[in-house]
């Protein structure tokens, strides 16, 4: 057996994919280092589901920008996770605080399942799109918003009386990532009616290895024009653009 | 509608119907709680299973606990049972049945020739009332054998399915991931990729790919692209190289419409599907995956348990004679199994009440990282399933899927099981994997050194 060139030709394959192959084995088992990595990847994935929103985070990398926080119905983690319902309703008394006016677009900055992924990410696609938007748009204060889903940007919109909600929320992380970003944007978001077939997605923000700042915002202030123009989201608004993932 | 009631802790505890009955009978679980099905205390659970074992297996088929007139599922279950095979039980109670399934009465003959007189509604009930220990006991004695290229589900034997995704399905990618789990001995049941997007060109792409592969090494094995069944109907009306045909299904005629399936669809791929004629030991052509919770995400669960609902999925799936069944158990998150207890539990029940109803059952042991569970869970469920006599397992690279951003079990798993149970490949995959000599003189699959092995043109040939 020649493993200096088995490493080798792993080292080769490894340049096509991220997927965790050719680590040898003990017995049948991984070996020790493989074993630990993995812990250590699931470890950084369980910590970023559970390590708490730190609203302060986004709030100062978007110094300028007025915001309002709000908190779903879920009060904690553990609610949560097991009560898709209560973090899709906004929670009474914060409902009270919400401005109603007549906005072209909110954006909501979502806990989701991955605060990390919010405090990297969150604040430069709002301030990339926002920069991307025609002057005369009508845009919210951005909402701050904990222990939230996607359809909880349903209800804070119809709340504001806003007609469009870009929700930017933590995606559920995977051992090789972590951190990253998805953003939803709904046109008319009814609560209780709006389905997540009303809805246009971008998923895997998270540079280098996923979306940049500046392509997601590109992309989705182009949605965001075509969804006002069309008077619609959802599988009926395709994304037309050129796909612009890093390729391996 | 029946009223159901038992007597304990002095209050007596009543259930408006079989559906209300089952639900609280249930082991604790998120997602009959956010359904808000589930007992509202434990002697509530425990009335309720006092009550389920006094009702007659024969109550099953007057009461459906989604009716017939609503409901294709429903229809099937009722219109294909079959009386005579029913009869050995038509006498007994859902307790009584727990009993005999585990008395030595009930061997492995009896089970099969038993199996199109049960129906969903009512394995699902007498799994509430078993232990786990139960639930594997039972479900060890059941045989199910089907085959395609190989046999999956022979004693003493376990199968993989070969998992080499792709986020952006890039050849490369999926070539390098498929040389990894062949030279672990993965790929009996199936070598089955999800695809990144459904699009037919993109799905034609990795059929090719992996059909030039089992052909240039004659791996006696079947693939698969798991796309949604239009698109490989499509395909196989364009003449693309389709092992299996792929669908993921559910217990009620909305939860399958939420999935763009109907039975008549899924006639119609069955046709197609054993119309192409490509395998070489069976014509067992179709492939199911099913998953507690899917019915009640799809808000089309009709105030049924997602226990009772997945069993469901098992009578539709059964129409069709699949090679493979399996449970992706842990896949949707914690608000429907919240940690390793409740996956371990479903895992359980899923497995056991798809091969009494007559299904080549296996398993994805799985987890998402926003459930509380780890690898020892996917070892511990690996280890019950195993003793189980699952048919096959799911395996990925390292036990993280980079595609599907989920946890599930590693091919190095399967060798561990494969060793500590003397589990053995697929007999005509074992016979390939001896003359391209990855076998060891004990049966395991030897450690080789990627350079060198005849295999290793895979990787090189496409990754140069």
């Amino acid at each position: 057996m020649d493993r200096e060139s088995d490493t080798a030709l792993w080292n080769s394959l490894r340049r096509h994919t991220q997927a965790r192959i050719g680590l040898g084995r003990a017995g049948s088992a991984l070996p020790t280092r493989h074993r630990l990595e993995l812990q250590a990847a699931h470890a950084a994935a369980r910590d970023a589901v559970h390590s708490p929103f730190d609203p302060d985070v986004v709030a100062s990398a978007l110094t300028g920008v007025p915001t309002i926080r709000v908190r779903s119905a879920a009060p904690d983690r553990l609610t949560y996770l097991q009560r898709p319902d209560l973090g899709r309703r906004l929670h009474d008394v914060d409902r009270a605080h919400l401005p109603r006016d007549g906005w072209d677009v909110v954006f909501v900055v979502a806990d989701g399942l991955s605060s990390r992924a919010v405090h990297e990410h969150a604040a430069a696609v709002v301030r990339a799109t926002t920069q991307r938007l025609p002057s005369d748009w009508h845009v919210a204060p951005v909402v701050l918003a904990e222990q939230a889903r996607v359809a909880l940007g349903d209800d804070i919109a119809h709340a504001l009386g806003a007609g469009m909600a870009v929700v930017l929320i933590g995606e559920r992380p995977g051992m090789s990532a972590a951190d990253s970003l998805g953003a939803y944007l709904t046109y008319g978001p009814r609560p209780g009616r709006t389905t997540d077939a009303d809805r246009n997605c971008l998923s895997n923000i998270r540079p280098p290895l996923g979306l940049s700042h500046t392509a997601a915002a590109t992309k989705l202030a182009t949605l965001m024009r075509r969804a006002r123009d069309l008077g619609r989201t959802g599988v009926s608004l395709k994304d037309e653009s050129t796909p612009t993932l890093p390729q391996p | 509608m029946s009223t159901y009631s038992a007597t304990l802790g002095g209050r007596t505890h009543s259930f408006a119907g079989l559906a209300r009955l089952l639900a609280a009978a249930s082991p604790e679980r998120s997602g009959d709680r956010l359904a808000g099905l589930a007992a509202d205390s434990a002697q509530a659970r425990v009335a309720a299973r006092w009550a389920l074992a006094e009702v007659p297996l024969a109550r099953f088929l007057a009461e459906p606990v989604i009716p017939y007139e609503s409901d294709d599922v429903t229809r099937l279950i009722m219109d294909s049972h079959d009386a005579a095979a029913f009869a050995p039980v038509c006498g007994l109670t859902v307790g009584e049945l727990r009993e005999w399934l585990l008395s030595e009465a009930a061997d492995a003959p009896t089970l099969a020739a038993l199996a199109p007189g049960l129906t969903p509604e009512m394995v699902a009930a007498v799994s509430k009332l078993m232990g786990n220990a139960d639930l594997v006991a039972v479900a060890r004695k059941v045989r199910v054998v089907t085959a395609f290229r190989s046999t999956i589900g022979l004693p003493g034997r376990l199968a993989t399915r070969l998992q080499p995704n792709h986020p952006t399905d890039d050849p490369a990618g999926v070539a390098a991931a498929l040389l990894d789990g062949l030279l672990l001995g993965s790929g009996d049941a199936v070598i089955g990729i999800n695809p990144a997007t459904d699009s037919p060109e993109a799905v034609r792409d990795l059929l090719d790919l992996l059909e030039g592969v089992i052909d240039r090494y004659s791996i006696p094995t079947q693939s698969c692209v798991l796309c949604h069944v239009t698109t490989s109907i499509d395909l196989m009306e364009r003449g693309a190289p389709v092992d299996l045909v792929f669908q993921s299904i559910a217990g009620t005629q909305a939860a399958n419409a939420s999935f763009g399936v109907t039975l008549g669809l899924l006639d119609e791929a069955y046709e197609a599907a054993r119309s192409l004629d490509r395998g070489t030991v069976g014509s067992n052509a179709l492939y199911f995956e099913t998953g507690q919770g899917s019915a009640l995400s799809a808000d089309a669960h009709h105030g049924v348990d997602q226990q009772t609902v997945e069993a469901r999925a098992y009578a539709v799936a059964r129409r069709y004679d699949p090679l493979l069944v399996n449970t992706v158990v842990g896949f949707i998150g914690p608000e429907y199994l919240y940690d390793g207890r409740q996956i371990l539990r479903a895992a359980l029940e899923d497995h056991f009440c798809g091969k009494l109803l007559g299904l080549p059952m296996g398993l994805d042991i799985c987890y998402t990282n926003h459930a509380d569970a780890d690898d020892d869970d996917i070892a511990t469920m690996l280890t019950m399933l195993g003793v189980a006599g699952a048919s096959f397992v799911i395996c990925t690279p390292g036990g993280d899927d980079i595609m599907l951003n989920y946890q599930s079990a590693s091919y190095h798993d399967a060798l561990y099981l494969r060793e500590v149970l003397g589990l053995r490949p697929a007999p005509e995959f074992e016979t390939w994997l001896e003359r391209i000599g990855l076998l060891d003189d004990g049966g395991g699959i030897r450690d080789v050194a990627g350079t060198g092995h005849p295999l290793t043109a895979i990787g090189r040939g496409l990754a140069a």
